[in-house]
C-alpha cells in the first residue's frame, strides 16, 4: 500500500478511502532522519496493510492518534497524543487514542523500558502535529483567499481574525490533505504550550473504572483453550519423569503436554487446569547448582575479598590516596533478590496456524517477543502478528519473552489457540528476579575532610556490571577504583525497574552520608562541594550534568527546609538515572522507639514535563515503589526454591505504610529526559539517611524491616541531628 | 459439574461449573465479566473484590457453591453509566496508572462508603490496606475516596 515520496520524506502513504474522507498524516517514528509527515489523499485507517504510523483527522473533527508503545501505567497513551495535539492546536476532547499493534516497518522503538519513550519521540511527535497544523492553515487560507500568515490555529479551528472567520479542522481535513507537506516546520515556543506541562487525565480512565477488558488476561476468544505450566520447583533441577494420568482424567482437561522443563495442563477453563495441575506427579533431578540465600551471603563476603574483579573505572592512584589519608571509611551494603510482581500475572495468547502465528498479550518488548517466537518455531516474522494489550504492570518482567514463546510453543504442540496463565505462585517462583547484590565502599579523606579516594566493589548474582561507574561521584574524586565480581547462578534474573540503580543508589547515597558525617560536613554541602570539584577540576570522563544535579539538590533543599526544621530528622539523597535527576529529602519520626517514615520531598529534573498529572504519579509511584521494596522487599532461596510464593509472605507496601510525598519539578526548558524510573533510585538512600538522623543507627541491608533498628525497641538510641553533628560524635568517628 | 443460578448485577445468570470453582473464574471464564481481576488467588491483594449482598469479598477464594441466592455486584454493575461517585472521583483525581487493581480498589471503597458514607482518612486507610496497588497510586486512591464521600 505504500510508495516512496523521494522529495521530503522517507515513506509516503497512500491509503484507501476512509469512511467520510479526511486528512491522514503518516509520520515516521524513526527518530534520526524523521521528516515531515505525508498527506494522503482520501486517506484512511481502515482495511489497509502496511501503513505508517499516523494521526488522522476525520471530517467530523475526530483526531485519531495511534500509540505505538506498550502502556503499563507510565501513561504513554496520554502523553504521546498530548504532544501531537499541542503542536496541532487540536481540541483535546476530540482526540482518540488507539494502541497500535507491533509494526516494526512503521514504528521505531516500540518498547516500554529505560524511561525512553518520550525522550525518543518528543521531536517527532511535535513535528507531526505542527505539520498538520500548517496544512490546515494553508487549506483555510486558500478557501478564504487570504494569506496563510494572517491565519492562526486554535483549539480545533483555523481562524482569520481580520475577517472574523473560522473553520473547524474537520471542515478543512479533506482540503488540507491535498496540500503538500512543508519541508520546514516551525514548532511552538514553549511559553505558548496549552497542553504540555498541564494536568491532563489518563485517556483510559473511563474504561479502567468501569472494568473493561483491557488487559492480556482479559483476552478471550471462542474456542480458545487455557493452560497452566508446571515449571521446576527449584532452580538447578529438571524433569525426570511425569505421570499425568490423574490430571488427564479430570473434567475439562484436554491434554497434558511436556516440553522443555514444563508440564502444560491444557483445558477448557482456568480453574480446571489449575486444579488438575495439583494432581500431576512429577519427579525432578539435579541439573545444576542448587543454591540458597545463606550460601550467597557467604559467597558475597568471600568474593568481596578474593574474587577476580573486572575493573570498570580507574582514576588516579587509590593505593597511594588511602595510604596517605587522614581518615578512611569502609562500609558494606546488601540487597536481596526481588520479584517484579506486577499485579497482572504473566499471560499470553498464542495461535499457531498453518499460515502464520497470532500472538496477543501484555509485553514491554513486542518486537523481541516476535523475533524469539520466529526463531523458536522457524516461522518468518512477517507471518507473525502481535497485538499489544494494556499491561497490568511490568517493572521489567515483561521485557523478557519467556512467557510469550512458551505460549507459542504450546500452541504449536497442541495445534490450538491457547492462553497460558501464570498463577501468582508461578510468577513469584518461576524466575527472572532483581539480582541479589552486595557492595563494599571505601573512602579516603584528607585533613580538610575532602574525599581524595573512593573505592567501590560490587558483587552480584548474574548481575553483570552491578555499578554505574561513570555516575557521580566519579569525576569528582582524584583517585577512584570501581570494579565488580559476578557469580553465575541457575537462578534467573533480569531488569527490574531502574535496573542496578534501584539498589546501587541506596548504597551509594547512604555511604556518602556516612562519609559526609565522618568529614564533619553537612551531607548536602558535602555533595555540592564534590560537584564543584567535578566542575572545576574534572577527573576523567563525566557522564552526568553537574548543573542539573545541582539544580535538583537546591530545589529539594528549598522545598524541604533542609537543616532548618527543629525536632524533625531528615535524610538526603540525589541520583542521576535514565537521563534525569531526582533529589529527595526524607523525614522520619520516632514512634514507640522505632523510626516511621513521615514525608518525602522530591525534586525532579526530567526536562520538560509533558503531563503534570502523570509526572506527579510517576514520582509518587516511583517513591512508593522504592520505599516499599527498601522497607519490606525480600525474595530468599532455600535449596534452589524461593521461600516466598505469594503476597502472604512476600510483602508489598500498602496504603497505611505510605508517607506524604511532595513532588516538585525543575523547569529549565530542556527537552524531556524520561521519568518512569528516575524517582525510584534515590528513595532508599534518603530513607536510610533519615533513619540515621533519627536513631544514630545505619541501616545497610534491605529489607530495612529486618535491621536491628526496626526489630527491637530503640528508646535507648541516641538521637542525632543530621546537619551539624556535635563535635564529640565526630571525634568518635575519627580513626586518626 | 452443576448448574448454578447466580444473581449478578441485577440479572440472573447461569453457569455450569464444578462446585469448588471460585466465583472469580465463573465471572471471568464463564460469564464474560472480566472487570474482576485475578491477582493472587489467596485473598491477599484485593484485585478480585466484588460485593456479596453489599459486602466486599474476595471472589478468588469464594466457591460458587456458597454463593446461593446472594446478590453479587461486580465493577460492571456498580453503576449504570460508570457514574458512581467513586468512578467519577477516580477520574477527577486521575487515579489509575496501569489500572489493573483499580476495579478491586473501587469495589472495596464502594462497600466502605455504603457502611460509612463519611470515613476519616484513618478509616479509609484501614479498609483499603487489604488492596495492593503495585504502581503505588495509594495517595490518589485515598483522595478519590474522600472526594466521593463528599458527593454521596
Amino acid at each position: 500500500m505504500s510508495t516512496n515520496n523521494k522529495n521530503n520524506r522517507r515513506e509516503f502513504l497512500k491509503m484507501s478511502a476512509l469512511t467520510g474522507g479526511g486528512l491522514l498524516l503518516g509520520f515516521s517514528w524513526f527518530g534520526a532522519d524523521a521528516k515531515a509527515p505525508a498527506v494522503v489523499d482520501k486517506a484512511g485507517v481502515a482495511g489497509t496493510g502496511a501503513f505508517n504510523s499516523y494521526l488522522s483527522i476525520s471530517t467530523d473533527g475526530t483526531i485519531t492518534i495511534l500509540s505505538p508503545n506498550p502502556e503499563l501505567g507510565q501513561n504513554i497513551m496520554t502523553s504521546f497524543p498530548m504532544i501531537v495535539a499541542e503542536e496541532l492546536d487540536a481540541d483535546w476532547t476530540k482526540v482518540k487514542v488507539i494502541q497500535a499493534p507491533l509494526d516494526t516497518k512503521n514504528f521505531d522503538r516500540q518498547v516500554t523500558g529505560g524511561s525512553g519513550a518520550v525522550p525518543h519521540s518528543w521531536k517527532l511527535l511535535r513535528n507531526a502535529g505542527a505539520t498538520a497544523r500548517h496544512m490546515l492553515i494553508q487549506a483555510a487560507a486558500q478557501r478564504w483567499n487570504v494569506l496563510p500568515e494572517e491565519c492562526t490555529a486554535n483549539n480545533g479551528f483555523v481562524l482569520h481574525s481580520k475577517s472574523s472567520r473560522k473553520l473547524s479542522f474537520g471542515d478543512l481535513a479533506e482540503e488540507a490533505s491535498k496540500i503538500p507537506a512543508p519541508t520546514e516546520i516551525k514548532l511552538k515556543d514553549r511559553k505558548d504550550f496549552k497542553l504540555i506541562g498541564k494536568e491532563i487525565k489518563n485517556v483510559a480512565n473511563k474504561d479502567i473504572v468501569t472494568g473493561k477488558g483491557l488487559f492480556g488476561l482479559d483476552f478471550y476468544r471462542e474456542g480458545m483453550l487455557f493452560a497452566v505450566l508446571q515449571r521446576p520447583p527449584a532452580f538447578g533441577t529438571k524433569i525426570k519423569s511425569v505421570d499425568a494420568d490423574a490430571a488427564k482424567a479430570l473434567p475439562g482437561i484436554v491434554d497434558v503436554v511436556t516440553f522443555k522443563n514444563n508440564v502444560a495442563v491444557v483445558g477448557k477453563s482456568t480453574w480446571e487446569v489449575m486444579k488438575a495441575r495439583k494432581v500431576l506427579k512429577i519427579d525432578y533431578e539435579k541439573d545444576g547448582n542448587i543454591e540458597s540465600s545463606s550460601d550467597h551471603d557467604q559467597l558475597f563476603k568471600s568474593l568481596l575479598e578474593t574474587g577476580t574483579a573486572t575493573v570498570r573505572r580507574k582514576d588516579g592512584d587509590t593505593e597511594a590516596a588511602f595510604k596517605n589519608a587522614d581518615k578512611t571509611i569502609k562500609s558494606e551494603y546488601q540487597c536481596p533478590f526481588l520479584s517484579h510482581s506486577p499485579m497482572e500475572p504473566m499471560n499470553f495468547f498464542a495461535h499457531v496456524r498453518a499460515d502464520g502465528v497470532e500472538l496477543v498479550g501484555p509485553t514491554q518488548t513486542p518486537a523481541s517477543a516476535r523475533e524469539a517466537t520466529s526463531k523458536l518455531l522457524g516461522i518468518p516474522e512477517d507471518k507473525i502478528t502481535l497485538n499489544i494489550t494494556r499491561l497490568g504492570g511490568g517493572f521489567g518482567r515483561r521485557l523478557k519473552t519467556d512467557y510469550v514463546t512458551e505460549a507459542a510453543e504450546l500452541s504449536n504442540l497442541i495445534k490450538a489457540p491457547v492462553k497460558v496463565i501464570w498463577s501468582r505462585e508461578d510468577d513469584m517462583t518461576g524466575g527472572s528476579y532483581r539480582p541479589a547484590v552486595r557492595y563494599r565502599f571505601e573512602a579516603a579523606l584528607d585533613t580538610s575532610g575532602n574525599m581524595i579516594g573512593y573505592k567501590l566493589r560490587g558483587v552480584g548474582i548474574n548481575s553483570g556490571n552491578c555499578t554505574r561507574e561513570d555516575n557521580f561521584p566519579s569525576g569528582a574524586v582524584d583517585n577512584l577504583l570501581i570494579d565488580t565480581v559476578e557469580h553465575v547462578s541457575p537462578i534467573t534474573t533480569g531488569a527490574w525497574r531502574a535496573p542496578i540503580t534501584n539498589f546501587l543508589a541506596f548504597a551509594e547515597q547512604a555511604f556518602l552520608d556516612e562519609v559526609a558525617h565522618a568529614a564533619g560536613k553537612d551531607p548536602v554541602q558535602f555533595r555540592l562541594e564534590l560537584l564543584q570539584k567535578a566542575k572545576k577540576a574534572p577527573v576523567g570522563e563525566i557522564k552526568y550534568d553537574i548543573d542539573r544535579m545541582e539544580g535538583v539538590i537546591k530545589l529539594a533543599v528549598e522545598k524541604s527546609g533542609w537543616g532548618s526544621k527543629k525536632g524533625i530528622s531528615q535524610g538526603f539523597s540525589v541520583y542521576f538515572s535514565h537521563r534525569s535527576y531526582v533529589a529527595q529529602v526524607c523525614e522520619v519520626a520516632m514512634k514507640s522507639g522505632k523510626p516511621v517514615v513521615k514525608k518525602i520531598y522530591a525534586a525532579a529534573d526530567c526536562g520538560q514535563v509533558v503531563n503534570l498529572s502523570g509526572a506527579r504519579q510517576q514520582v509518587r509511584g516511583g517513591i512508593v515503589d522504592g520505599l516499599g521494596h527498601a522497607m519490606f522487599g525480600k525474595l530468599s532461596f532455600k535449596d534452589g526454591a524461593t521461600e516466598q510464593k505469594n503476597f502472604d509472605t512476600y510483602r508489598l507496601i500498602r496504603m497505611k505504610e505510605i508517607p506524604e510525598i511532595e513532588p516538585y519539578f525543575v523547569d529549565n526548558g530542556i527537552d524531556p529526559t524520561g521519568l518512569g524510573e528516575p524517582a525510584l533510585p534515590p528513595t532508599g538512600g534518603a530513607v536510610a539517611n533519615a533513619i540515621f538522623a533519627a536513631t544514630g543507627k545505619r541501616v545497610k541491608n534491605q529489607p530495612f524491616m529486618e535491621e536491628p533498628v526496626f526489630k527491637s525497641s530503640n528508646k535507648a538510641i541516641n538521637k542525632t541531628k543530621h546537619s551539624k553533628l556535635p563535635t564529640s560524635s565526630l571525634e568518635r568517628e575519627k580513626r586518626s | 459439574m452443576a448448574i448454578y443460578k447466580l444473581h449478578i448485577n441485577g440479572k440472573e445468570q447461569e453457569a455450569d461449573v464444578a462446585p469448588d470453582t471460585p466465583l472469580l473464574w465463573v465471572l471471568r471464564d464463564h460469564l464474560g465479566l472480566v472487570g474482576t481481576k485475578f491477582g493472587c488467588g489467596i485473598a491477599q491483594c484485593g484485585a478480585c473484590t466484588v460485593h456479596f449482598d453489599g459486602v466486599a469479598v474476595r471472589s478468588c477464594m469464594l466457591p460458587v457453591s456458597s454463593v446461593g441466592s446472594s446478590k453479587i455486584t461486580t465493577i460492571e454493575g456498580l453503576s449504570e453509566n460508570g457514574d458512581h461517585p467513586l468512578q467519577v472521583a477516580w477520574n477527577e483525581v486521575d487515579v489509575p496508572q496501569c489500572g489493573y487493581c483499580q476495579a478491586g480498589q473501587i469495589m472495596t471503597a464502594a462497600a466502605l462508603l455504603k457502611q460509612n458514607p463519611n470515613p476519616t482518612y484513618e478509616q479509609i486507610d484501614g479498609t483499603m490496606h487489604g488492596n495492593i496497588c503495585r504502581c503505588g497510586a495509594y495517595h490518589r486512591i485515598r483522595e478519590a475516596i474522600k472526594l466521593a464521600s463528599t458527593k454521596i
